[in-house]
Order: C-alpha cells, then sequence, then structure tokens
C-alpha cells in the first residue's frame, strides 16, 4: 500500500475549480516529482494533504495517508498529524524562519507542540533533528538566530524542523529556488540521503524538469489543476507522451536561435573597477572598516556581444552593475561605454546613460503599481533632451510593447494586471524604448517559470538580431547563461576567476571555482527524447 | 464614487462625517439659540421638543452648543493634522532619500527630542506661555504631529527606495527629488490617509483634552472639551450635559476613522480592481 494516496481529488475554491481529478501516490523510501509550471495546482495539491487550503475551499475525492483518511479527518487530528506524520519544506528560507528566535528554539517547537517531553530533550533532539540535517550543533549551536546564517543553512534548519519528529512524508514545494546552483545542488543531495536513510517518501514539487529529474524515482507533470502524464520517472522520461510535457522538457534546455554576429569594436570597457564599501560597526563611534565587492575587475564587451556574468549571491555581481549603470560611484579604476566614461567629476554622464538600460530580476518589484503601463515603459525618456510628446509619444510606447509581443492597447493597463512572464517583457519595453545600444539583464529571467523562461530568452535573442543590441547578463543559473550568451565570465568574491568562450568555460572549466559550478548545475539525464 | 461606497463601511464612515462637518458649517450661518447668551430660567433642562438634547447649567442650548463645539473641534484637529502632514512628510522624504546622512541624523534626532516629551505637557507650556487660545491649542498639537508623520514616511520610504522600480527610474536619470515625489509619496499615501485620520481623532481628542483643562478654546467659544469638562460637577445631576458632547466626540472619531479605511483602498489599484 501507497504511503499517501490521493485519488481523484477535486477542488473548488469559493465555487473556482483549481484541481479536477487529480491522483497520486507517494511510496515509502521513495521521491514523487510534482512537476508544473506556476498555476498549475501543484502547491494546492500540496497543501490539500496538509488540508491547508484557503477559506471557502471544497475538496472532493480521497486523500489517505497510510490508511487515514485525511478530507474525513477532524482539525484536532489533523493538527496531531501536521508535522508529526507530514514534514513540510518551503520555497522561501528567508522568511520561512522566525527571525526572533533561536534555530534550536524552533526546531524544538515541532516536537514540543506534539510530544509532551521536558523542554531539555526537546532540545536533544532538535540538535539531532539538525545534524541529520547536517548542520552539526558543534559549529551551528542552537542558540544561533536565523539571520546569522546563509540562505542555504537556512533551508537546512526549515528541513530539520519538518524531519525532527520522523515524519512518514515530506513536502518540499521548491525547496531550492531561491537558492544558487552550490547550495541547491548540496539541499538536493541532502533530500535524496533523508529519504533514503530514513525511509521516508518526498514529495518534491517544481517548475524545472532538471532539478527533479536526478531525484525524483516517480514524476507527476500538471497542468491548469490536471494531472497530465505520470509514471516511474525513468521510463517517462524517455517516452514523454503529452505534448505539454515535450514542451516542458524543450523548455528546460532550451536554446534560442542568434544570427547576428559580434563586432570587433569594444561597446564597454571595465577597468581595474574597484567598488569598496564602508561600514561603522557599532554605530557612529565605531571603528570603520572597508569591504570591497568588486576588486579589480576589468572586462570588455564588443558591440553586438552578448556577454555572461555568472557567480553565486554575494560575489559582486550586482554591485559590478550598479557600478557600470553609474547608481554607485567606483573607488578605483574605469567603466567607459563607447569610449566616454560613465561617471566624470562624481557626475553621471546622461550621454552614456542614454545608451544602457537595465531589466531587474523581480517582475513583481520592478513597477511602480500606481503607475499604468505607458507612463512605465516611458520613463526613460527622462533622459532624452526632447522626449516625444503626443501622437509621437504614443506610437513609440506602441511600438516598444509591440516588439516585446505585447499589444499596443495594453498601455492603459495596471502592471498587476500581467502575469509574471508578461511584466517581465514590459521591463524589456521599457528598457527598449529609447533604443539603448548595451541591455544589463540582472537576473531577469530567473524568477520566471522554465517555459516563460524560454519565451522570454527567445524573445531577447530576437530583439538583439533586430535591433543590434548588446546584452551584459548576469545570473547564478548557468543553463540560463550558457544558453544565449557567447562568452563567459565566472566572478567569485568580488574578483573575475575565469572567462572565455561559453562553450569552452562550461565544457572544460580551468578553475576549481567554475568547476564546482558546472557540476552541481542540474541536468536532464543524457539520454532523454 | 461609487467606488467609494463598495467598502461596506465607508458609508457609515462619510455619513457621520458629512453630520458632523455639517452641522460645524451650518453654524457658520444659524444655530437654533445664540450660544452666548444665558437663559438661567431654562438651566438644566431635559431633552424636550424645544431643545432636542436640552440645555445647559446655564441655559444654553446643547445642541447649539455642540454644532458650534464641532466647527472647533474639527477646525482644531484639521489645521492640526494640515500642520503635520506638510511639515512631516517632506521631512520623511528627504531623510529616507539621504539615509545615513547628516540631515538624515539630524531630522530623525530632532524628532526623537520632539516624541521624548509628554505631548500634552508641551502643550501646556505652549498654552502657558502663549497664553490659552484656540491657535496655540492648534500649533501645539500640530507640532505633535510632524514626527509622527515624518518617522512614518521615512520608514515607509526607506522600504520603497530598495524597490527595483526606483533603481530603474535612477537608471531613467531621475534625481532623488522627482523619485519621492513620482515614485514614493504616491506609494506611501496610503499609510498617510489611515495615519492622518488616526491623527484627526486624536487632535479631537486632544483638543478636547486641552479644553478640558482649560487651555484650549476659551469661552464664550463651544468646544466640545470644554462642555464636558463643565459637565462633570453635575453629572449625577444632568447626566444629558455629559453625554451628548461624550457622544459627537466618539462618533466624530469612529466616522473619520471608518472614512479613512475607505478612502485608502480607493486609492490602492489593485483593491480598486478587486471590487469592480
Amino acid at each position: 500500500m501507497s504511503l499517501l494516496e490521493i485519488e481523484g481529488l477535486s477542488l473548488e475554491i469559493h465555487g473556482e475549480p483549481i484541481l479536477k481529478d487529480v491522483s497520486m501516490q507517494v511510496e515509502p523510501g521513495r521521491v514523487l516529482g510534482v512537476i508544473g509550471e506556476s498555476g498549475s495546482g501543484k502547491s494546492m495539491t500540496a497543501f490539500g494533504v496538509l488540508q491547508l487550503l484557503p477559506n471557502g475551499s471544497q475538496c472532493r475525492g480521497c486523500i489517505s495517508l497510510a490508511g487515514q483518511d485525511i478530507l474525513t479527518a477532524s482539525e484536532k487530528d489533523l493538527c496531531a498529524m501536521r508535522g508529526r506524520d507530514i514534514g513540510m519544506v518551503f520555497q522561501e528560507p528567508m522568511t520561512a524562519l522566525n527571525p526572533l528566535q533561536t534555530i534550536g528554539a524552533q526546531v524544538a517547537e515541532t516536537i514540543l507542540v506534539h510530544e509532551n517531553v521536558p523542554k531539555s530533550e526537546a532540545f536533544e533532539r532538535a540538535a539531532d533533528a539538525l545534524r541529520r540535517a547536517e548542520l552539526p550543533p558543534e559549529r551551528f549551536p542552537l542558540s544561533r538566530y536565523p539571520h546569522e546564517l546563509s540562505g542555504g543553512q537556512r533551508q537546512r534548519v526549515v528541513i530539520a524542523m519538518a524531519i525532527a519528529l520522523r515524519p512518514k512524508l515530506l513536502i518540499a514545494d521548491e525547496p531550492t529556488t531561491a537558492l544558487d546552483v552550490t547550495t541547491q545542488a548540496q539541499i538536493l543531495d541532502l533530500l535524496k540521503r533523508l529519504v533514503a536513510g530514513e525511509g521516508m517518501g518526498l514529495m518534491l514539487i517544481s517548475h524545472d524538469l532538471a532539478v527533479v529529474a536526478d531525484l525524483a524515482d516517480d514524476l507527476v507533470i500538471m497542468r491548469s489543476g490536471e494531472v497530465v502524464e505520470s509514471g516511474p520517472a525513468h521510463g517517462l522520461f524517455r517516452n514523454l507522451q503529452h505534448p505539454y510535457s515535450r514542451a516542458l522538457l524543450e523548455a528546460s534546455g532550451h536554446v534560442p536561435e542568434r544570427s547576428g554576429a559580434a563586432q570587433d569594436k569594444a561597446l564597454l570597457k571595465v577597468r581595474n573597477v574597484i567598488r569598496e564599501y564602508q561600514s561603522h560597526s557599532h554605530g557612529w563611534w565605531g571603528r570603520t572598516t572597508h569591504v570591497r565587492a568588486v576588486d579589480n575587475v576589468s572586462f570588455e564587451i564588443r558591440k553586438g556581444e552578448s556577454l555572461g556574468l555568472v557567480g553565486e549571491s554575494g560575489c559582486g555581481k550586482s554591485t559590478l552593475t550598479r557600478a557600470i549603470l553609474g547608481l554607485e560611484e567606483i573607488q578605483g579604476g574605469e567603466i567607459l561605454l563607447g569610449g566616454t566614461p560613465v561617471v566624470s567629476h562624481h557626475r553621471v554622464n546622461r550621454d552614456v546613460r542614454r545608451r544602457m538600460q537595465v531589466v531587474f530580476q523581480d517582475p513583481y518589484g520592478s513597477f511602480n503599481p500606481r503607475w499604468r503601463v505607458d507612463r512605465l515603459i516611458t520613463e526613460p525618456f527622462h533622459l532624452m533632451d526632447s522626449p516625444p510628446f503626443g501622437a509621437e509619444r504614443e506610437a513609440a510606447v506602441a511600438e516598444a510593447l509591440e516588439s516585446v509581443g505585447l499589444s499596443a492597447a495594453d498601455s492603459r493597463k495596471f502592471i498587476h494586471e500581467f502575469s509574471g512572464g508578461q511584466r517581465q517583457r514590459i521591463a524589456i519595453a521599457r528598457a527598449l524604448i529609447i533604443k539603448p545600444d548595451l541591455i544589463i539583464l540582472d537576473e531577469a529571467v530567473s524568477a520566471l517559470d522554465v517555459s516563460v523562461r524560454a519565451q522570454v530568452l527567445d524573445l531577447l535573442a530576437g530583439l538583439a538580431d533586430r535591433f543590434g543590441l548588446t546584452y551584459l547578463f548576469i545570473s547564478h543559473d548557468l543553463s540560463v547563461v550558457r544558453s544565449i550568451t557567447e562568452r563567459v565570465l565566472v566572478m567569485k568574491s568580488g574578483q573575475i576567476v575565469e572567462e572565455g568562450p561559453t562553450d569552452r568555460v562550461f565544457d572544460k572549466p580551468q578553475h576549481a571555482y567554475t568547476k564546482q559550478l558546472v557540476a552541481a548545475a542540474p541536468v536532464l539525464p543524457a539520454d532523454v527524447a | 464614487m461609487k467606488g467609494l461606497l463598495h467598502n461596506r463601511s465607508t458609508l457609515p464612515g462619510a455619513l457621520l462625517t458629512v453630520v458632523f462637518a455639517g452641522a460645524a458649517l451650518i453654524s457658520l450661518f444659524w444655530v437654533p439659540y445664540d450660544t452666548t447668551v444665558l437663559n438661567i430660567a431654562d438651566r438644566m433642562k431635559l431633552p424636550s421638543l424645544a431643545h432636542p438634547f436640552g440645555t445647559d447649567q446655564f441655559g444654553r442650548d446643547i445642541l447649539s452648543m455642540l454644532m458650534v463645539g464641532a466647527r472647533t473641534s474639527i477646525a482644531v484637529a484639521l489645521v492640526a493634522v494640515g500642520i503635520g502632514m506638510l511639515a512631516g512628510v517632506p521631512l520623511g522624504l528627504a531623510a529616507a532619500a539621504r539615509k545615513g546622512s547628516l540631515p538624515d541624523e539630524i531630522i530623525m534626532r530632532t524628532n526623537d527630542l520632539v516624541f521624548a516629551f509628554p505631548s500634552l505637557l508641551i502643550a501646556v507650556m505652549i498654552t502657558a506661555v502663549f497664553g490659552a487660545s484656540a491657535l496655540n491649542a492648534i500649533i501645539a498639537i500640530g507640532i505633535f504631529n510632524i514626527p509622527v508623520f515624518a518617522r512614518l514616511t521615512r520608514g515607509a520610504a526607506l522600504t520603497l527606495w530598495s524597490r527595483e522600480y526606483v533603481m530603474a527610474a535612477r537608471v531613467a536619470g531621475k534625481g532623488a527629488a522627482r523619485i519621492s515625489l513620482e515614485h514614493i509619496l504616491p506609494n506611501v499615501t496610503n499609510l498617510l490617509i489611515v495615519q492622518g485620520t488616526i491623527q484627526f481623532s486624536l487632535g479631537i481628542l486632544a483638543e478636547a483634552g486641552l479644553s478640558y483643562v482649560g487651555l484650549g478654546a476659551q469661552p464664550p467659544t463651544a468646544s466640545w472639551g470644554r462642555m464636558l469638562a463643565d459637565s462633570q460637577t453635575m453629572i449625577s445631576l444632568a447626566p444629558h450635559l455629559a453625554i451628548f458632547p461624550g457622544m459627537a466626540i466618539l462618533l466624530t472619531v469612529l466616522g473619520l476613522n471608518l472614512l479613512g479605511d475607505g478612502l485608502r483602498d480607493l486609492l490602492d489599484p489593485k483593491l480598486r480592481r478587486a471590487r469592480t
């Protein structure tokens, strides 16, 4: 008998159907990968298992955990079950922990809620859970606070909370989406070892086939609340039937087509750039310390080229972006765009600024929620001496929107009326509208689902060919960088450790750090259809 | 306007506010009885047809007193909130735009200084030095509204400054002042409106408090706080002397808070869509 059995589950929220006839099983000691885009109902299925659904939800069908029917269980039984029989790991380790409590207290809390044990024993078992999550208390005492840990370490604490009572089933909802590649690989490894070592069933939810491919024994592929395909991972990958699954697979390793070639002329020159931060410890009278975020970095981007910049969070790549954009002054070296310095005499050169634009990562935070689209995307007109107005402005807005695959009618809408992928298109339209030479893409597709990501990458490739754009593509995601760039820089602790043609760097990495990055990147099995 | 009425609490809030603002306006031209004329023969009458809310210890009509008092209370609170917003919001925006700089420190530490004094104490000091009057009460309450708005604005603005749309505006070459006006201010208005209605009601309460201890509006100017103060010795003899001004304060404050909630929803494009 399966550990978790979901049979014909349908879910309505306020009469609106969310899930339709969803069935899946999780076996003890095995990993079930649930794959789908955002809005496909994969997270709702998980919340259905925990019965933590929003108000107004109506479930039909059958969910049973080790023979116990969950849909008919009382709230009291459900409370006893959550945390004890089912553990849950969330996506965002930064917000899944209470910043005011020590990690020991938070792990012990799960134990104290379910078992009537003395506090000292709960803390002992919390230490054990943290050790199983490979966060040994000798190095990470229980008295640490979440802010003293990195993202990956926090995710380990969340996992320790989930496995503290040795649940039969562990649900992990996009557990690594917010993490860097190397950390992601470590967390996935940990989950794999936990499942093998403790005989738990794991339900691993992700939008990325490649993340799940390596880990899952069984797969379920979902779309708009329905299961489109399911079966053992091994067979399924080789023989995907449903066009949607095939599209997902294609998107995961998508390579957009490029035709334009880079010219020999250097567009952006970065020479020996140093960016230091001053920080005062302990308020006004504390000691001043210097942190060097960008350390003697030099590179060039040729006109029409797509250059990738890869590195983990905190390696200085965002600081470098801000320096190139002239948002922060550098302490040494120089940055030249087309031969003109970005900043001269502590002032940003308007002529230079006009020639570069940026697209940020977060499709939700990149827009003023109170402005309509036309006003949002015409903001860079501020850089022009005589910005177009009236009919001319409308034409420019329409052209920009149409070139990113939206319609001119969208210009009167507010930003919340668009999906994440559409918002990223609007961000690209905003960058395009003053026809810059260089567009800096700062993790521009990292927050998107694989299939939407593939579309946006295609769009970027098409625009580059059409308008002769040059891209600086900053990302922690190697597969994305690999698909769209010709040359790549690898950055670590503020320094460029390796640079070269993208294929060469990824196929034959020279530097130890690059090797580590390449090894950590999730890949689809080589022999899939 | 239709959207405004969609929120369930807005309509009663708007009605209450209109009633009291209307009473204050009407009192400028007409009141049932002159509130400066004493009529000892009719003192402490219970509510009747001639005097719907009864009369006070000097025989003045309480309805007329309330209408004139509404004018005092609303004027004092409105101007005081206006002072607080007009000075506090720009200060907060400036402090957030130059976070960690000297101006930021000066603005915020001065705020702390003002916050460190109990507001009523300073109001007592100001009125003691400059004399007790409605105008001095306005100034005293207004000064205490400045740090409230400055701090609120700065806190909200700081989180907005790290947003990517502000970064995009900087990439578009916009300066701090322009970003503050175009991106920061519109996105803190809903907070300011809510805080504004709270401060407005606190202003009414503060005016009532000052008048209660005799430092606000001076007789013969009617004020709700003064009416309450005068009635306290007679509370057991004629409870209606205290009940009606008390109810007036309570209902105005309630109405303003409900209206503030509705306004906040109306100004948010996301919520506006959700309702239509």
